[in-house]
Parts: C-alpha cells; structure tokens; sequence
C-alpha cells in the first residue's frame, strides 16, 4: 500500500463558486449542477492550490492509501 | 501546466469599467442590472452556476487585486461567514435594501422629488451631484443612483472581504451567489436531500 495526498470536500458549506476548479492546474474539479465541487480523485496530484484558493475553507488534503501498482 | 485564457477571463476589466462608468454618468449603473439578470437566468434555464465559476467579472477583479497583484492576506475567511445563516441572513438584508432602492423609484415616479445621492453601506449618503440626468426620467435615475449604491457597497464589502481574507472571499456570502445555488439546490431537489456531497469524493 502506499499513501498520498489528495483534495477532498470535507464540509457540506460548499459554496459552489469554481475558485477550486479554476485554480486546478489538472482540471480535476468541476462544480457540479450549481450545488457543490466535484474531486476527480484519479486526476488530482494532491498540489494544493484549491485548498489555498477555496474561500469557504472546505476543501483539504487527506491522505488516502493506494494499492501500489 | 498552464490553462489557456479565454474571453470569458478578461470580464474583470467591464466589471472595473463598470465602477468608474458611474462616476461620469450615473445612468450607466444599469447596465449592472446584466449582472443581477444572467446569473438567474443560468440558473433557472441551465440549473447551474455557470456565471459564477466563470463570468463573474467581480470576482475575476477580487482574484486579480487579492492573488497576482498580493493585495490579501490570504487568510481563512471567519467560520461563520460560510453559515448558512449569514449567507441568508445576508440574503435577505441584501433584498429589503434593494426592496426600498426599487420603493424609492416607484415613490419618484409618482411626483416625489429625486435625491442625487449615492448612499454608501446603507448609511453614508454620497453627494452626486455633478452629474447630468436631464436626458432620462426622474425615476430612471433614481433608480440609477440606488443601484450604484448597491453596486460600489457590495465592492467595497467585498475588497475588504479580500484584504482580511482570501481574495474571493466575498463570493461565500454574495448575494447573488446564494440565490443561484439556492435555486439549483431546488432544482435538483432530490438530489440535493439524498445528500450528493457524501459522493463527491467518490
């Protein structure tokens, strides 16, 4: 197993404004229908940037265990 | 990897074009009705919040000043902010202010003498009278004068919101915001109550 981190939406405060999704340089998040974020975990490469761009502070990095290829 | 720009990005420069517009004629405060109609529209027709995450050019300016330029402090934004009691309770003072902006318009149109104000953060009325309305109706520029009051009040809240906090903080608690997202979330009401934030990890 090997662990890495990965952006997660960790509250139901979503304010859906895209600031996330702009900031991600993988296109890994996209809002979705209006209501929250969306976290392509397979495409997310754990840099940060929309834990750093998201205003209502619900997005973090979790670590999350992989089975190793 | 870098995105490549669109034309959609560069809304900022109309939102600031817009802010210094009214400062030569009042009138074009109306043209900010644009930013209170497509909004709605996106998301009562597409049930989305397309303007937000992409042609909002306020918060394209706030992200601009706060983020490249280094204007914030790029703090966490206080808890409550992101309440769903502010951002309603805030919701709902938005829309009363706005309520009385729009009796005041009617009360004009009906004979009541026009005040060449611009009132600040609900309170502080700004002298504006340098400017010429003689080309539009009475009622037509009062309502110009009130909601530019509305617009420069919510900038100047939101350019605050970006100095203490993140750049686009004021977006947690934008008025409009919150009206979209509330009308997706009625919308997709279904969806929204088995509880889809559970699966956005997944």
């Amino acid at each position: 197993m090997v662990s890495r981190k990965k952006a997660a939406l960790l509250s139901k405060e979503c304010v859906a404004c895209g600031c996330c999704a702009k900031s991600c340089p993988l296109g890994a998040i996209s809002i979705y229908r209006g209501l929250h974020a969306l976290i392509d975990g397979n495409k997310c490469a754990g840099c940060a940037r929309c834990e750093a761009a998201c205003p209502a502070q619900v997005i973090s990095l979790v670590l999350e265990e992989i089975a190793a290829c | 990897m870098l995105k490549q720009k669109r034309w959609y990005d560069y809304l900022w420069i109309a939102s600031a074009i817009y802010l210094a517009l009214g400062f030569f004629n009042i009138l074009f405060a109306w043209l900010g009705l644009i930013c209170f109609i497509t909004p709605l529209l996106i998301a009562i027709i597409k049930g989305n919040k397309t303007y937000c995450n992409r042609y909002c050019g306020r918060g394209q300016l706030f992200e601009l000043l706060g983020g490249r330029l280094g204007f914030s402090r790029k703090k966490a934004p206080p808890k409550f902010l992101r309440s769903k009691w502010f951002r309603y309770g805030f919701l709902a003072f938005f829309m009363t202010m706005f309520g009385m902006m729009v009796y005041a318009t009617y009360a004009v149109f009906w004979g009541a003498p026009l005040k060449k104000a611009v009132t600040l953060l609900w309170t502080f009325k700004l002298p504006w009278d340098w400017v010429d309305t003689s080309m539009a109706a009475p009622w037509m520029a009062q309502f110009a004068f009130g909601f530019y009051g509305v617009m420069l009040t919510s900038t100047l809240l939101g350019l605050l919101t970006m100095l203490l906090c993140k750049p686009r903080s004021w977006c947690v608690y934008c008025p409009m915001g919150t009206m979209t997202q509330g009308i997706c979330q009625i919308k997709y009401r279904k969806e929204f109550s088995n509880g889809t934030q559970s699966k956005a990890n997944c």
